[in-house]
């Protein structure tokens, strides 16, 4: 099946989904509120939030360059 | 402190050229700055490299560099550490809801979200009500800006006041004012354009210079983090570095609210519609968690000062223990710089912001109810003298108000603003709300949430049933209660709904034409 051009952009709305993950990971506090383990002498609770940080930025993009 | 005349040479240098940079920015133009949309949204011609650059000098204030690290060396993690999901979560609501925003804007042609407001809902007292909550809510942000420049100073050495005939003025903040109302009046939203380029170049320096230092002087993150477990551990009652038990709620409702509040204000939506197009805006979605990270590093000088157990200076407390860091651990010439970039800081932020709410002064009030028939050329000139007083109104405000005050203004701000939501953010998606029901929605939230913040002891949590959350959370729940119950009851009693202005077209991102972007090679030729 070829598919037709002119629905592209509505069939590729689930992908704004993917941008419900960071609130995910980010609002249930247990996931991260511990000091262990460490990176780098940084503790966990900060570090785990600074990550997803980076992997927000790439999951926006990655849903901007789906063409949502 | 004690003045340095190598950081004060090296820190007027950079205000100078700052300045100079400002006045530059009026001959960066294509358009006619005698049009509302000119002088107030740059004519929404800004590619994704300018708005970035403005849409972070905008939104990571100078106030945000000093207050966050502040609460971390004083609290620790709950008010401290929630900036990093709340400029997180930011994000991926910028990229639904923005582009939609921008798009009926640029369709429609409106400057301000109240602008949007009186159309969609057909209601002028709702755009009033939205108009004057921006404004409120955007006053002492602007003071707090410049309670950042005198912290500047203070750490410099610079004499804060100078008696002149036996009163003591406040003549240095006066001089940096007089500098911003001068080339904001002249160059529009152009200026801290221009001048947040400068602005972040510096500060991304200052940012690298501290992780450089990390391991020479601290011997990497561990002992800084082990200095703030250990004052955790010796002060349970106040400092915590990590969440308390029955704070999950409260850390999660501060970043989550905050995260909602932010593009609802003036100073944010204004930096969103002067972008050239939809493309631009969901770009800078993915692009300005780059600051998200800087402040994140930011917020960790906090524990830094605690390691290095520096002493806080005269009558500004924790707020002062980053900039007595920088004077411990750099030589004077870099604090020049350092004090330097966060005072350019403060002048990019308060230059949007008394934009933002200038618009919205001649948009919804001076225009709607004061002189409708005024020509585009009087609404320029209207909105140009309302930034002129509002800058005025905030600099009496820091100086006639003890600063802690301004600080509680700011945080009832994030309370208020937040409850234009239902108007704003639901009205892109649907107008089944009534105009009276979102209004009286709005003024209970707005009398409940400061009568909380009071009852809290001036703190923005309060424990409800037990459990502290973020009041503006709180009073929004409320406020969206209200909004939904009382819609079907106006539309029984008769109370219709207003005349929808917009049409299902003006929503749609393929029809907005983009504007072609202006680069400002023309204004350094």
């Amino acid at each position: 099946m070829v598919t037709r051009p002119t629905s592209t952009r509505k069939d590729r709305r689930w992908f704004l989904l993917l941008l419900l993950i960071p609130y995910i990971f980010l609002l249930i506090p247990s996931f991260y509120n511990a000091l262990a383990p460490s990176f780098l002498g940084i503790p966990y609770f900060y570090w785990y939030q600074m990550l997803w940080i980076i992997l927000t930025a790439i999951i926006t993009a990655l849903v901007y360059f789906m063409g949502a | 402190m004690k003045l340095d005349a190598t950081a004060v040479a090296v820190f007027i240098f950079f205000f100078v050229l700052v300045t100079v940079l400002g006045f530059v920015a009026a001959r960066w133009r294509s358009g006619d700055l005698n049009q509302l949309h000119e002088w107030g949204l740059a004519g929404r011609r800004f590619g994704t490299i300018i708005t970035w650059f403005l849409l972070g000098g905008d939104l990571y204030t100078a106030y945000t560099f000093i207050a966050i690290p502040a609460a971390m060396y004083g609290t620790g993690a709950v008010s401290g550490f929630f900036a990093i999901p709340y400029t997180i979560l930011i994000y991926p609501l910028v990229f639904v809801l923005m582009p939609k925003f921008w798009t009926v804007c640029k369709q429609r042609g409106y400057v301000t979200a109240a602008d949007f407001v009186k159309e969609r809902f057909g209601s002028r007292n709702l755009a009033l009500a939205i108009a004057f909550t921006g404004i409120l809510a955007t006053m002492p942000y602007i003071a707090l800006q410049m309670y950042g420049i005198q912290l500047s100073l203070a750490a410099l050495g610079i004499p804060i006041t100078v008696p002149i005939f036996g009163i003591a003025i406040d003549l240095p903040l006066l001089i940096a004012f007089v500098i911003l109302a001068a080339y904001t009046y002249t160059s529009g939203l152009r200026a801290p354009a221009m001048i947040a380029l400068v602005k972040d170049i510096m500060i991304f320096i200052v940012l690298f210079a501290v992780i450089a230092i990390v391991p020479t002087r601290f011997h990497g993150f561990g002992p800084i983090f082990d200095a703030a477990h250990q004052k955790a551990l010796a002060n349970p009652k106040i400092f915590s570095d990590l969440i308390p038990a029955n704070q999950a709620i409260a850390y999660t409702t501060l970043a989550l609210g905050s995260a909602l509040a932010l593009f609802l204000y003036p100073h944010s939506l204004t930096g969103v519609l002067s972008s050239s197009s939809t493309r631009v805006v969901k770009r800078n979605a993915a692009l300005l968690p780059i600051y998200s990270l800087m402040l994140g590093f930011l917020a960790i000088l906090g524990y830094m000062a605690i390691a290095a157990k520096v002493k806080p200076f005269g009558g500004f407390g924790n707020n002062s223990a980053v900039p007595a860091l920088i004077n411990a651990v750099f030589p004077p010439w870099f604090a020049g710089f350092t004090f330097a970039a966060i005072s350019i800081g403060a002048l990019v932020p308060a230059a949007v912001m008394s934009i933002a709410a200038a618009n919205l002064f001649t948009r919804n009030i001076y225009k709607e109810y004061l002189r409708p028939s005024a020509t585009d050329r009087e609404e320029t000139q209207a909105a140009k003298l309302a930034s002129l007083v509002l800058k005025f109104g905030a600099l009496l405000f820091i100086v006639a108000i003890n600063p802690a005050q301004v600080i509680y203004f700011q945080l009832l701000g994030g309370i208020w603003i937040l409850q234009t939501l239902p108007a704003v953010f639901l009205g892109l998606y649907t107008r089944w709300f009534n105009r009276w029901a979102l209004l009286i929605g709005w003024a209970a939230a707005m009398i409940a949430g400061t009568w909380m913040f009071i009852a809290a002891g001036n703190k923005p949590t309060l424990a409800i049933f037990h459990i502290p959350i973020y009041i503006a959370v709180a009073v929004l729940i409320l406020n969206l209660l209200l909004a939904v119950i009382l819609t079907p009851i106006f539309e029984l009693i008769g109370l219709r709904r207003g005349q929808d202005k917009t049409t299902p077209a003006d929503y749609e991102e393929v029809l907005a034409p983009a504007e072609p972007v202006e680069v400002g090679r023309r204004a350094l030729s």
